[in-house]
């Protein structure tokens, strides 16, 4: 047997189809016309059509869609802070203290990190009368919370990546601090800010647990009520979703690939 | 002349490192100490449902009612012992199977020339973007009794009865695997592609089979990244929920099952808060673990 002509290639192979094989039954059957998941019952989209008369999906979609909307630009403005004093601030005394605190959300079992907000929301409610009872707000606050970590990650990678001359350039001109970074910092970690700004929205979006606890009742957001009617079994309507969100994604990939190839060709012809 | 309207210099740089470390302070790190404190009160038929730790008798003079009686009954149930045992074993029997199926992506992707390589890792990357939960739900169609897996292996002839899949540990197993892989994927790709082919060279020249260059040279050098990888995937699993409710049976008793059940079903705060305490105390270790691994990773970098 030899290793990496025939093992590794072959149980790479495999590796990718149990990633991509789930993902593309679900794409084929919501386009099945039976409802059984062995029967072909012929083409239809009949599963589109009911899926957009659901009221109770499409008020939770438009509730998770705001939430994500919110949480993630919250998580963005403290991820980048947070990240920037990691990269850049070796004075500031708390780096540790922060350094664990932002990696920890991410390994975190979501029960925990759900039971606690909650417990926190009702102490603070009953000591100052905020945020007076629970629902959107306490949905956004938590997910900025977990959604900052992943920013920060992110945002991390690429400062530490980051050619500075042209900070120390504009620096040397006299410019404040404040202004390098809104001319020149933000715009050369531009890309890795939209994806840390997409990952914190697509994590909100996705969130079943800590929205679970940390909601109130009228709130539920879209994991919610899909995960209601998943647990009854399976449900076509649920297959149309997925699909819809699978191509949302692969769309924004293939952009992605896009301008990540136009600015490496751009690079290269300079 | 100073600007108007802006932050000084050191003030701005300070507020910039002290608002996310407080946001975190609130938001991460004090809700412990309160689940702390809610473990130890009394449960109570009331809102919020449990009684207060703290009462002040008369003005200045404080009465600390602590209960330790949650934790005793956590103790002596065999049900919660039985129950992180299960999840630990199930966390890291699917870090395990996590790892076989990951350990050869990352491979391939770390030898890949380069067009492919970022293409490869795109494609890890790319289901973490889709909703987990769909995701989950696809496996329950696959692996059912009448579903496409069972429908397959008869139709070809590999077994002439259905196995049973959903709703036992091997579904679960599945499950984790498949939802954590990106985790595993990318700190083994990390250590891969810092490998040193040279040493491999070497290790051929010397005379050694590609296996045993595998075992000898690739293995070692890249067990800190297998740790990380493994490290990444076990601990979330050991509290996961969504997985175990909807791919694993009625039996499957994993701890953040009984949280879950324990808060929503019984509104029992108190007990869930010590059921969250336990659990906390076992990934505090493999917590600290990862991070002297990835703050090692960041200064070989």
């Amino acid at each position: 047997m030899r290793l990496g002509r025939y093992v590794m290639p072959v149980s790479a192979a495999l590796g990718f189809g149990f990633l991509y094989i789930p993902i593309l039954i679900l794409v084929i059957y919501s386009f099945n016309a039976s409802k059984l998941v062995t029967v072909w019952g012929g083409f239809s989209t009949q599963w589109y059509v009911e899926l957009f008369r659901d009221p109770q999906i499409l008020d939770a979609a438009k509730l998770s869609f705001k939430i994500a909307t919110a949480s993630a630009t919250l998580a963005l403005v403290l991820g980048v802070a947070a990240a920037m004093t990691l990269v850049r601030f070796r004075w500031f005394k708390g780096r540790t203290l922060l350094t664990g605190m932002v990696a920890a959300p991410l390994v975190m079992p979501e029960v925990i990190t759900g039971l606690s907000l909650l417990l926190l929301f009702v102490a603070l409610d009953n000591l100052l009368g905020w945020p007076a009872g629970r629902g959107v707000t306490t949905i956004i606050l938590a997910h900025a919370t977990f959604g900052m970590a992943f920013v920060a990650v992110i945002v991390q990678a690429r400062l530490r990546d980051m050619d500075r001359t042209l900070e120390e350039a504009a620096m040397d001109l006299g410019a404040r601090p404040l202004t390098v970074f809104f001319t020149i910092t933000i715009p050369s970690i531009a890309p890795a800010l939209v994806a840390a700004w997409l990952l914190a929205f697509t994590l909100s979006l996705d969130d079943l647990v800590i929205a679970s606890f940390v909601s109130g009742p009228g709130s539920s957001t879209l994991p919610m009520v899909v995960f209601s009617k998943v647990r009854l079994g399976i449900s076509p309507d649920i297959n149309a979703l997925a699909t819809l969100m699978i191509m949302i994604v692969a769309l924004g990939g293939a952009i992605g690939f896009w301008q990540i190839r136009r600015s490496m060709r751009g690079r290269s012809s300079r | 002349m100073k600007p108007l309207g802006l932050p000084k210099f050191k003030n701005g740089h300070r507020w910039v490192a002290w608002v996310p470390t407080l946001w975190l302070l609130l938001f991460f790190l004090i809700p412990f100490l309160v689940v702390a404190k809610i473990s130890l009160s009394e449960a109570a038929i009331a809102m919020p449902p449990y009684l207060p730790v703290i009462e002040w008798v008369e003005s200045g003079v404080a009465q600390i009612r602590l209960n330790v009686g949650n934790y005793l009954f956590i103790i002596e149930d065999p049900l919660y012992a039985a129950s992180y045992w299960e999840s630990v074993r199930i966390a890291l029997v699917s870090t395990l199977v996590t790892l076989l199926i990951g350990y050869p992506m990352a491979h391939v992707i770390a030898m890949s020339p380069e067009p492919r390589r970022t293409l490869l890792l795109i494609l890890v990357i790319l289901p973490f973007w889709t909703s987990f939960l769909l995701r989950v739900y696809a496996w329950i169609a696959i692996l059912k009794t009448n579903g496409l897996l069972n429908s397959v292996l008869l139709h070809v002839g590999l077994i002439s009865e259905p196995l049973v899949i959903l709703q036992t540990d091997v579904a679960v197993y599945l499950g984790i695997a498949y939802t954590y892989l990106p985790f595993m994927v990318l700190p083994l790709y990390a250590a891969l592609s810092r490998l040193d082919r040279t040493l491999l060279e070497a290790s051929a020249d010397l005379g050694a089979t590609p296996w045993v260059s595998f075992f000898t040279v690739t293995l070692p050098l890249t067990l800190p990244g297998i740790f990380a990888g493994s490290l990444l995937v076990f601990v979330p699993a050991i509290g996961e929920f969504v997985i175990p409710a909807l791919l694993g049976g009625n039996d499957t008793l994993m701890i953040g099952k009984v949280l879950w059940n324990e808060f929503f079903a019984n509104r029992d705060w108190p007990i869930a808060s010590a059921v969250a305490i336990i659990m906390l105390c076992l990934i505090v270790g493999p917590l600290m673990w990862l991070n002297r691994l990835q703050a090692k990773q960041e200064q070989g970098a």
